[in-house]
């Protein structure tokens, strides 16, 4: 091939851009991944939620979330009649060891579970002073804990309250949507431990997802869509009054 | 007169100006991360450290390798959508070196956690009242757990 030095020094730019590119592929544990393939995301089916706590334990277990710190939690709603703006909200210990039972009553009962809804346009990395979170390339909400300082302002700026600071370690902690294991094709946590499928992992960059039929042939909700975040969570059936 | 006469201390602030510079830019190399702005603002080498953290739960499909029998008679029951760490809790450990036993289970507790009678379940999932129903029988007396439905008589 003939390069003449000015033909060679326009190149060397798009060269760059394009060798970054093979660099972004793969994060180191997962040779098979790369992550311009993914947009990842997920559905929860309330009408399936049964509030058995299963997905509070398996991620606390999967990720040594500190006790009484939740990267997931359910939350139990009753919605009486008189009362429809401001509804009976409980959490005990995150649901993680399920609920007391709610004897027949008006109203109508339900569970939301909540989670990082690993917004596409997140208040939280937008706070971040020294850039230790940050929105991957694949659409997950992460943090360097390497390079947190623990000032706490992302853990003020989810509108979700999804971030704590973590006890032992001093910095922000919060979901990673299992990244250590959909980089290596398996379900979070929390979906895998799922006993109904309320919860189900999407990735909307995949056509073959069925989130994207689920998406048109359902009513379904991100929380607060009013703050314009881009959230990714979806809900399916979700109640107005749910904040 | 030449114009560069009275400019010796343009040029000594010139030179400063350079120094401090490359002192900058030798303190910026040491100091900010190799992989720092690879794909944003943000150490690129972060989202391979998240990506290496060790599994607890191994995933249904491992377990399956294995234990295809119960998969198998679970593919038919009602419980075909509860995979097996979600009663068996996180078996990675046991799915690496199979000479691990994971522990025996209650299923006292187990089975109580999705199907306790609560009017905040969805209408149409199995619940029970275990004094009433069981009469302080274990579950497994007449459900298994793998394939519930009761198999000989009686309802399904």
């Amino acid at each position: 091939m003939n390069l003449d030095r000015r033909h060679f020094l326009i190149m060397l730019p798009a060269a760059a851009i394009a060798w970054k590119y093979v660099l972004a592929g793969t994060p180191e544990a997962s040779p098979n991944y790369t992550m311009t393939d993914h947009w990842w995301s997920m559905l929860i089916d309330i009408p399936k939620c049964i509030g058995c706590g299963n997905c509070v334990r398996a991620c606390a277990a999967e990720n040594d979330v500190p006790d009484g710190h939740f990267r997931t939690w359910v939350e139990r709603y009753h919605v009486t009649d008189w009362h429809m703006e401001s509804p009976e909200v409980i959490s005990p210990d995150g649901g993680k060891e399920g609920f007391p039972a709610a004897s027949e009553d008006s109203g109508k009962y339900f569970f939301v579970p909540k989670l990082c809804n690993h917004c596409a346009d997140s208040p939280c990395t937008q706070v971040c002073p020294v850039g230790a979170t940050f929105i991957s390339p694949d659409g997950v909400v992460l943090v360097d804990q390497t390079y947190c300082l623990g000032c706490a302002y992302c853990v003020q700026a989810c509108p979700y309250g999804c971030r704590y600071i973590h006890p032992g370690k001093r910095v922000a902690d919060k979901c990673t949507l299992c990244y250590h294991r959909i980089t290596k094709g398996l379900t979070t946590a929390c979906c895998e431990n799922c006993p109904t499928g309320a919860r189900q992992l999407a990735d909307l960059k995949d056509p073959n997802d069925p989130i994207h039929a689920f998406l048109k042939t359902h009513h379904v909700q991100v929380l607060k869509p009013q703050m314009a975040t881009g959230a990714k969570v979806f809900y399916n059936e979700l109640d107005g009054s749910v904040r | 007169m030449s114009p560069t006469k009275d400019a010796g201390h343009l040029f000594r602030f010139a030179f400063l100006f350079v120094v401090a510079f490359a002192v900058f830019l030798v303190v910026r190399h040491f100091v900010v991360p190799r992989s720092f702005g690879e794909y944003g603002h943000y150490r690129g080498a972060a989202i391979g450290e998240i990506a290496a953290r060790p599994l607890h739960y191994a995933g249904h499909e491992t377990c399956e390798t294995c234990h295809a029998d119960v998969a198998e008679a679970k593919k038919a029951g009602k419980h075909a959508t509860v995979n097996c760490e979600a009663c068996h809790g996180p078996l990675a450990t046991h799915a690496a070196d199979p000479s691990i036993q994971p522990a025996k289970l209650d299923t006292a507790v187990l089975c109580i956690r999705c199907h306790a009678i609560s009017a905040a379940k969805p209408k149409n999932f199995p619940q029970v009242d275990a004094d009433q129903h069981a009469y302080g029988l274990p579950c497994e007396t007449c459900h298994k757990p793998h394939s519930p439905a009761i198999q000989t008589g009686g309802a399904k």
